[in-house]
């Protein structure tokens, strides 16, 4: 715990330096890719630890960012409240969401969700005289003192991720980590180790939904002005290229992934215009980058590049557990995991268990695959095997 | 009473488009458990070219026919390049897949046509319908968008009933394992079942365009209301799919001419939400398995 808040307080030291030398355009994109980070950070959690997806991100960050300029120009509050107000109504809004998508899984879910991002930012059109319409609402913050206005709003900005991030890294830790990676990987086997699945997710969802509305709120903050053509899709699916390129789960990757998300765009949309592209072009190179890269990353990497550094330096330092042999039964149950979780046991890292890591939404279904092909080879597939194994998924 | 017609047959006519949609995304699930984000994208892209062979030979059924084509194709090559190596992989990564695909087809529709939005002719005239002197609210392309999806609808039972492919097909979806034993090569069956997806889609960007304009997102909303029209329907059953468009076609419509335009897509989230809650597996779906 200690440890995550030194680290956040030395990034805290060098980013104040940085921020100072660059210029004002540089700062402004620091803030920008702290916004990201503080969205993808949240989503890599729901997404990567808890096993759900969302691609109503977005609509979260609308909810944060309508909040703040509401606040701000109705009941002018100072800065810090506006920004834990913008983040505690969308995660008021992210339990509803949460309870009611509790029972849903991969495609329904990421359905239900997107179908969230779509239709919520119609609601600004249906009220203008509230939520500014098509022009939106404009934000107004003033820098205290001297310091120039963008590098106030870089400093807030990396504060907020940073403080996110040690937050987050924290929870992952914790029990309640602990319990959304159990969920993640076999929802059965947890419940019968004792965690209450459905409070898992919603919290997930909460987490998560705070996250994205609090990088709402700072975005708002940071451009000035929230409008609905800010909140589309594609900010869902931007931030979702963001974990999955860093890595889902991984908080580090979510810093990866973010930078890429925010610079790789302006730098591919000031090379097509340099020569001499049309700026329709130029606009829609970073959205098919976008595509390639998901399906590049998850077919080929698909742990991102947090795993690929990982690998890496699993490679320049190896650990001594790595090249065992898997014992066999390690295989076959996640249930053992889950408790020796819960009883706070070091889980051995044997390749099966990083395999089983490696593949997001988790191994649980393969590994009741698995465990079943064995039951079969043992000569028990009437007994429990496949009757049950087809009534237990009836997905397959 | 007749504000009331209107908006049931109007809704019946953009409840068939969903309908279209939302049995594209059933043919998938049914056979790969995938759900295809990019359906909607790869018939707005089919729709472009449909747009550009008009252009060219000055006819709308030569255009409409290259769609069609384009749409197997692309559903066929979606499956053999990307689809397959996540096929029977954990769930999120098909889907993240399949949102990369969206993503990029969406891209490389802006980078080539561009984000204006364009105006897409129809079959028919998009006069109004009149009743006597009451205008009805729907227009003759309405009825052809009807009758073209309940006939592709019905080619496409009477395909699944009546041929072996079809046979193969159902073989497949029941279960593939089983079916690849007893001699179905189930990756061919597998693509021969996104390809008809992608003609369905087609079909269903040929026929939304010319009351929604064509850009680069302009399948988005139909391809929600798509989804939404196969969780109504159970996503395993295509005759609920047809009946889950038609269904939520008249509700949107309903909503949209009582409340604003503007809360379309919110019913849409508020009826979806409903039906994830008190039936999650669909209005119509079969014998209930137990869930542990």
């Amino acid at each position: 715990m200690s440890r995550h808040l030194g680290a956040a307080a030395l990034v805290a030291i060098l980013v104040a330096l940085l921020s100072i030398r660059l210029t004002q355009f540089r700062d402004f994109q620091m803030a920008q890719v702290a916004v990201y980070v503080t969205a993808v950070a949240g989503l890599t959690v729901l997404t990567g630890l808890s096993g759900q997806i969302s691609l109503g991100n977005g609509a979260f960050m609308a909810i944060g960012g309508y909040g703040t300029a509401l606040l701000l120009l109705h009941l002018a509050w100072p800065l810090a409240a506006v920004l834990a107000a913008s983040a505690a109504i969308a995660a008021l809004a992210g339990a509803l969401v949460g309870a009611a998508t509790a029972r849903l899984h991969g495609p329904y879910l990421a359905g239900a969700t997107l179908l969230l991002a779509v239709a919520l930012p119609s609601l600004t059109y249906k009220y203008p005289g509230v939520f500014g319409g098509e022009q939106g609402l404009n934000v107004t913050v003033s820098a205290p003192g001297s310091v120039p206005l963008t590098r106030w709003q870089a400093w807030i900005t990396c504060g907020c991720a940073l403080l996110t991030l040690v937050l987050l890294a924290n929870l992952s830790a914790s029990r309640i980590g602990r319990n959304w990676r159990a969920v993640r990987d076999d929802e059965v086997a947890a419940a019968l180790a004792g965690v209450n699945v459905a409070w898992a997710r919603i919290l997930a969802f909460v987490v998560s939904a705070a996250c994205a509305g609090l990088a709402g709120s700072l975005l708002a903050v940071t451009t000035g002005l929230v409008a609905p053509t800010d909140f589309t899709v594609t900010l869902s699916v931007a931030l979702l290229t963001g974990a999955v390129i860093g890595g889902l789960g991984s908080l580090a990757g979510a810093v990866w992934g973010s930078l890429l998300v925010v610079l790789v765009p302006t730098y591919a949309t000031d090379v097509a215009t340099s020569h001499g592209l049309s700026s329709a072009v130029g606009s829609n190179i970073p959205v098919a980058a976008y595509g390639v890269v998901l399906i590049v990353v998850m077919l080929v990497f698909p742990n991102g590049i947090q795993g690929g550094l990982r690998r890496l330096a699993a490679r320049v330092v190896p650990s001594p557990r790595r090249d065992e042999p898997v014992p066999a039964e390690m295989n076959n149950t996640a249930v053992r995991n889950a408790s020796r979780e819960a009883s706070h046991e070091e889980i051995p890292k044997t390749p099966a268990r990083r395999r089983a890591r490696g593949r997001i939404g988790g191994g649980g279904r393969r590994l009741r695959l698995l465990e079943h092909e064995r039951q079969q080879q043992l000569g028990r597939a009437d007994g429990l095997g496949a009757g049950d194994h087809q009534q237990r998924d009836p997905d397959r | 009473m007749l504000e009331f017609l209107q908006f049931t047959l109007s809704g019946i006519s953009f409840g068939a488009v969903y309908a279209a949609v939302a049995l594209s995304l059933v043919l998938i699930w049914r056979g790969t458990r995938i759900l295809n984000f990019a359906q909607g994208a790869m018939a707005m892209f089919t729709t472009y070219i449909a747009l550009e062979v008009i252009r060219g030979t000055g006819s709308y059924w030569a255009g409409f026919a290259v769609a069609l084509a384009a749409g197997l194709v692309f559903g066929a090559l979606a499956e053999v390049t990307v689809i397959r190596p996540v096929e029977g992989k954990p769930p999120l990564n098909a889907v993240i897949v399949t949102i990369g695909l969206l993503v990029l087809v969406e891209g490389l529709a802006g980078i080539i046509y561009g984000g204006q939005y364009r105006s897409f002719p129809a079959a028919f005239t998009v006069t109004g319908l009149r009743a006597g002197r009451s205008p009805l609210g729907i227009s003759w392309f309405d009825v052809f968008t009807v009758l073209a999806v309940l006939a592709a609808a019905a080619a496409l039972a009477a395909g699944f009933r009546y041929t072996t492919a079809g046979l193969r097909l159902r073989a497949t979806a029941f279960d593939a394992r089983i079916a690849r034993l007893l001699g179905v090569r189930v990756g061919r069956v597998l693509t021969l079942g996104w390809a008809l997806a992608g003609l369905l889609g087609a079909l269903a960007g040929l026929l939304i365009s010319p009351s929604t304009f064509l850009y680069p997102n302009s399948m988005d909303s139909i391809f929600v209301f798509g989804f939404t029209a196969a969780v109504i329907g159970g996503l395993d059953s295509p005759a609920g799919a047809v009946a889950g468009g038609l269904i939520l076609g008249v509700l949107l419509s309903y909503a949209g001419g009582y409340l604003g335009s503007e809360l379309t897509p919110l019913a849409g989230l508020v009826i979806l939400a409903l039906v994830l809650t008190f039936r999650p597996d669909g209005l119509f779906a079969g014998v209930r398995l137990r869930r542990v």
